[in-house]
């Protein structure tokens, strides 16, 4: 602590805020926040959802006007009417949501509102090398004629990080940046942060992502119930004590468990071969009340995977049984039919109807099912609904709520809700792609312990993660996936994370190149 | 470039196509109409790009022109105003009636399918009721006014082909409209708008004055053109003048490889498109053997199979290259 007073002293502070209070209808977003950054740091801010950090991230970058409560900048009063405003002072969001314009090229977005100009005409020659320089400070090296759309994610970050810059930005907020980076990228993404650490900018950095917390901050302040629940400071960042100041209470997430029964095979597959990696044949099975986890890194196969074998993209190859029986290829109903059910990794494209209430979401599955142009049972669908809310905890006002107002845990549990409603039509197979995505931590422990529960009465788990941890903490087989190749089968004795990681990394260049 | 080149294939076959089945196609006389239908569509077309290419959508081209095409000789020969300000208040209403569109899609939030939807209805009927449903004409007089649609400019070495005046003003629109598109920032911003709006809001852009912008330039160039039609034929009738003309300009933006979801297009490939639209029209008045009647249903099959044709050469192309990706 005494190291941290100096520390903080001697770099003179950014950017203050001071007792923020914001509320919503019914809502108490933030109460008496406070948040100091001093420059050349990376300040993570973690929480669970519904902690209130989406909301200090507004009100920090302009989107959003406290009711009560100051911002300082040096050390004097800051008022932000506008994104725009608190662009020009220096204070620039990264959204977890990259906010490009796919059609435009590299130059075009990192110059997007504050282009060069030349009598009133765009200065091309300007404006590509404003972002050749940006680019360069970031070690990107793409041509900058390159329609954003046809850049990896991980490359498109970093457009949007020299979009920032390019604005002089001296404080970053980034929302979640590694959400949806593979493990590669995302160490180069910090690579960039501690780089312009050296430079003196100054990060807020949001992240689920514990482990990568350790790896990063220099301080992390948790938030609880829209409070300031605590901060931790260089040494003291530990996954433990982090969960602790988020949960309010020692939990670990992850507990030991008893070892499973399996019970028949559920799930066989055989010879599949995904539209994506048509040249790898994959052979693998899931026991009646078995967690297998799919490792991997980003890329390597695992949502083509999920998605061949509940048929929204047909395989090109391969067979699928479900107790037994083949299930017909490409087709979703069949697979539905026979016992298989997707928990898709995009929640709020593939999984939810975000304009229809919870009723209608949990209720999609089993009137499907139960045939086109029949009557609806209203009845029957408002019970499932609050059944599947009792049961699986979705916190919510009623089974009338938008789904699109829901905190990111409670809409993945009316995703699973979908599945799980109605007692007679649960599936026997349940697969289910980075279901803890943008989850926050008490939802996560939720639903892990509904999973071991599923497992526990019979049902076969198919679990894809990015999450080592997870993985290890919950599977009984870990399949690890390479470029489409299954490259490994690790029983629960000689799981680990090295392990996983050996088999999921790519070979040696000096192999690869024969 | 290479995104005009199915569109100009496209348009070079059914011009062969069309000269073999009918002698009378490469006269001068019909290429000469042709050229001079293709320009006036062309300036629909393009005000139909630019807010296609914003993400939006202007169905109120046809009756723009129908109102602009009947209240100019309305003005000119019931009314007896001279020509500067008749061409002015004309003009000027066209302008006025794109930006009420721009505002109330952008300030109120409305659909811009419905805003321009009741603008189509609204500005028949206005037509139609502000002359009792009368046809309205030059009768004969303003000669000089008349050239800037029906004008023809010698073209040395040849007696029998001239070419159109609205070539012409086609042409200078075209070269500022493809400035402005890739030249200046307001161009710059209109694709970022209809690329991701949301990325150019929080790029501090005035979304809004952006979008109202391009559908007041839209509705402008359908008034001018709705001039320049009235100008050429000499003279219009309320109940069907520009009639459907909103969707020879889409289908012509759409063909020239503007996408519905925004963010593209190119000035070349939309003029190109407007030509394909006349040519075809054309096509089905020349040969024998196709029906006048069934015009429209020819017309919706060849832009149908010219867009499947598209997607389903992108579909190859990406397949190809992830093909290539594999092996290499």
């Amino acid at each position: 602590m005494v190291a941290d007073e100096r520390r903080l002293t001697a770099t003179p502070l950014v950017l203050e805020a001071c007792g923020l209070h914001k509320r919503f209808p019914g809502v108490h977003a933030l109460t008496d926040v406070d948040l100091r950054l001093a420059s050349g740091e990376i300040l993570a801010v973690i929480g669970e959802n519904g902690a209130g950090k989406s909301t200090l991230m507004k009100v920090l970058s302009g989107a959003l006007a406290p009711d009560a409560g100051e911002l300082r900048l040096d050390g004097r009063p800051l008022r932000l009417r506008s994104v725009q405003e608190a662009l020009a002072r220096g204070v620039a969001l990264i959204h977890q949501e990259l906010m490009l314009a796919g059609d435009l090229d590299v130059t075009a977005n990192i110059t997007l509102g504050r282009e060069p100009r030349r009598f009133g005409f765009l200065d091309r020659r300007a404006a590509e090398e404003l972002a050749r320089r940006h680019l360069g400070e970031l070690g990107l090296e793409v041509a900058l004629d390159t329609p954003v759309s046809a850049l990896a994610l991980g490359q498109r970050q970093l457009v949007e990080i020299a979009k920032a810059l390019a604005t002089d930005a001296r404080i970053l907020i980034m929302d979640e940046p590694t959400s949806s980076l593979s493990a590669t990228e995302a160490t180069k993404l910090f690579d960039v942060m501690r780089a312009l650490r050296r430079r003196g900018k100054s990060i807020i950095y949001i992240s689920h992502r514990l482990g990568e917390v350790r790896g990063i901050a220099d301080r992390v302040l948790v938030l609880r119930d829209g409070a300031n629940a605590g901060e931790l400071t260089a040494g003291a960042i530990e996954h433990d004590a982090m969960v602790g100041l988020m949960l309010g209470r020692c939990e670990s997430v992850l507990r030991e468990r008893a070892p499973r029964t399996h019970g028949p095979l559920a799930l066989d597959v055989r010879g599949l071969r995904t539209a994506a990696y048509p040249t790898q044949a994959v052979d693998f099975s899931v026991a009646a009340g078995e967690f297998v986890g799919l490792a991997g890194l980003v890329g390597a196969g695992r949502t083509e995977l999920l998605e061949a074998v509940f048929g929204i993209v047909p395989a090109r190859a391969g067979t699928v049984r479900v107790a037994g029986r083949d299930v017909p290829r490409g087709s979703v109903a069949a697979a539905i039919a026979a016992g298989l059910a997707l928990v898709p990794e995009d929640r709020k494209r593939h999984g939810l109807v975000l304009e229809q209430d919870v009723r209608a979401n949990v209720s999609m599955v089993a009137s499907t099912r139960r045939g086109g142009f029949g009557r609806r049972d209203r009845k029957a669908e408002r019970d499932s609904a609050r059944r599947a809310i009792d049961e699986l905890g979705v916190r919510t006002r009623d089974d009338r709520t938008n789904v699109r107002t829901l905190s990111g845990g409670n809409q993945q549990k009316v995703v699973l809700g979908k599945w799980l409603a109605e007692p007679e039509l649960r599936p026997r197979v349940l697969l289910l792609d980075e279901p803890t995505r943008g989850v926050d931590v008490g939802s996560k422990a939720e639903i892990y312990r509904l999973l071991d529960r599923l497992a526990a009465d019979g049902m076969g788990i198919l679990f894809a993660s990015s999450e080592a941890e997870e993985v290890l903490a919950l599977a009984d087989r870990v399949l690890v996936l390479r470029e489409g190749e299954l490259t490994g089968v690790l029983g629960r004795d000689e799981a680990s994370e090295e392990a996983i990681l050996r088999l999921a990394a790519e070979p040696r260049a000096s192999e690869c190149s024969a | 470039m290479k995104k005009i080149l199915g569109i100009l294939g496209l348009l070079i076959a059914i011009c062969v196509f069309t000269s073999v089945a009918s002698p009378y196609f490469l006269t001068a006389f019909n290429i000469e109409n042709l050229l001079r239908r293709s320009a006036l569509f062309g300036i629909l077309s393009i005000g139909a790009g630019i807010v296609i290419m914003g993400r939006g959508i202007d169905l109120s081209i046809g009756s723009v022109v129908c109102l602009t095409g009947i209240v100019t000789p309305w003005l000119l020969t019931e009314h007896g105003w001279s020509v500067g300000p008749a061409v002015v208040v004309v003009l000027g209403l066209a302008l006025t009636l794109g930006v009420a569109h721009g505002l109330l899609i952008t300030r109120l939030g409305l659909q811009p399918f419905l805003v321009t939807l009741c603008g189509l209805l609204l500005y028949r009927g206005i037509a139609r009721g502000l002359t009792a449903d009368q046809t309205q004409g030059f009768r004969g007089e303003f000669a000089a006014l008349r050239h800037l649609g029906n004008g023809r400019i010698p073209v040395p070495g040849s007696d029998s082909f001239a070419l159109p005046v609205p070539c012409l003003i086609v042409g200078i629109l075209a070269v500022g409209a493809a400035v402005l598109l890739h030249r200046t920032v307001y161009g710059r911003h209109l694709l970022a708008v209809g690329s991701n709006e949301e990325a150019a809001r929080y790029s501090g852009i005035d979304t809004r004055r952006v979008t109202t912008v391009s559908y007041a330039l839209c509705s402008l160039l359908a008034g001018l053109g709705g001039l320049l039609f009235v100008l050429d034929v000499g003279s219009a009738q309320p109940v069907d003048f520009g009639n459907f003309y909103e969707l020879y300009a889409i289908a012509a933006a759409v063909l020239g490889g503007c996408s519905l979801r925004g963010g593209v297009g190119t000035i070349t490939g939309i003029l190109i498109g407007a030509a394909v639209m006349q040519v075809l029209r054309n096509m089905i008045t020349l040969t024998d053997w196709i029906p006048d009647t069934v015009e429209y249903a020819v017309i919706g099959a060849v832009i149908l199979a010219g867009v499947v044709v598209d997607e389903l050469v992108k579909r190859w192309a990406a397949a190809r290259a992830r093909n290539l990706a594999d092996t290499g």
